[in-house]
């Protein structure tokens, strides 16, 4: 699913869109838990938070995370929003809750992490978790 | 690897305690470092997540410490070392869902006794030394072939 797709599914406002709404994105995942989202999120996941501070973007960058959706209507500072610009992250902000935003996207297809794959070593012979 | 280097780059940073603007920035310029570098996309992750789980341990349980990188063709080595008060039981500490971190860690969505586990996981090579009251020193390496 385009960005731009799922920026229209959700309503959402485009923070940054660092020249990336037609990249195609193939999961997502939802979380507040920093530690989750590091621990079990594949590269070029779509990630739906609430948390809005700098560690999110941190977070999201160290994991080549795809794009950010906050939602509920919870709009980040501007040090984040300038910080995501510079990373070349882009960020959304809905005013859905995470239920109904994750509920609207997953409806429209787009699927959640593959938890069948070992997601660190898929160069190196691929073992199951 | 796109770019050939002969020599051994390394990098180093200093971490403080409880600094959470600046947290994140070594793991972020070693990312962008190994990018440049042209290390295949899962070995530049690996080791961004593994230096930044580091990175947030020496920031919310220790006092001070750094972060050093040594970066050849094949591997990654980054060394986490830190004055604090040390791990007293590692076998513990290593355990998912061990934590001692405060609530205020946990509200920023940290503290889930997940780091320690998630490093092995991503590192080819991962060892752990402490000593309570003293400090922590972690080693975790990286190989950059397919293995
Ligand atoms: N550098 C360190 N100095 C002192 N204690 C540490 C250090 N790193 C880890 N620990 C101890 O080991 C525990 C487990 O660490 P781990 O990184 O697995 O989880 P966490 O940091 O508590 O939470 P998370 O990593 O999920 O945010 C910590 O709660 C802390 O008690
Ligand atoms: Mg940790």
């Amino acid at each position: 699913m385009k960005l731009s797709e799922v920026h229209r599914i959700l309503r959402a406002e485009i923070l940054v869109d660092a020249g990336k709404m037609d990249k195609d994105v193939e999961m997502a995942f939802g979380a507040d838990l920093m530690s989750d989202i590091l621990a079990m999120c594949q590269e070029q996941t779509l990630l739906l938070t609430g948390m809005t501070h700098i560690q999110v973007i941190r977070t999201a960058e160290v994991s080549d995370l795809a794009a950010i959706i906050f939602v509920r209507g919870k709009r980040p500072g501007p040090e984040i929003i300038a910080l995501a610009k510079e990373i070349g992250i882009p960020l959304l902000l809905c005013k859905l809750t995470m239920y109904e935003a994750s509920g609207l996207l997953f409806s429209a297809g787009l699927s959640g992490i593959h938890r069948d794959q070992e997601p660190h070593r898929r160069l190196k012979g691929g073992g199951k978790l | 690897m796109e770019e050939n280097f002969e020599q051994t780059i390394s990098l180093q940073f200093e971490l403080k305690s409880h600094d959470f603007v600046q947290a994140g920035e070594a793991s972020s310029e070693i990312r962008r470092r190994l990018k440049k570098l042209g290390f295949a996309s899962d070995v530049v992750r690996r080791a961004a997540i593994a230096a930044y789980e580091a990175e947030m341990n020496v920031i919310i349980h220790a006092r001070r410490g750094r972060l050093q990188v040594e970066i050849t063709p094949r591997q990654i080595l980054i060394i986490a070392q830190d004055e604090g008060p040390g791990i007293s039981n590692i076998h513990q500490a290593m355990q998912e869902g061990f934590t001692t971190a405060p609530d205020m860690i946990r509200e920023l969505g940290f503290g889930a006794g997940m780091g320690l586990p998630n490093i092995r996981r991503f590192a080819d090579e991962f060892n752990i030394s402490s000593c309570a009251g003293e400090g922590t020193s972690l080693k975790i390496v990286i190989y950059a072939g397919e293995g």
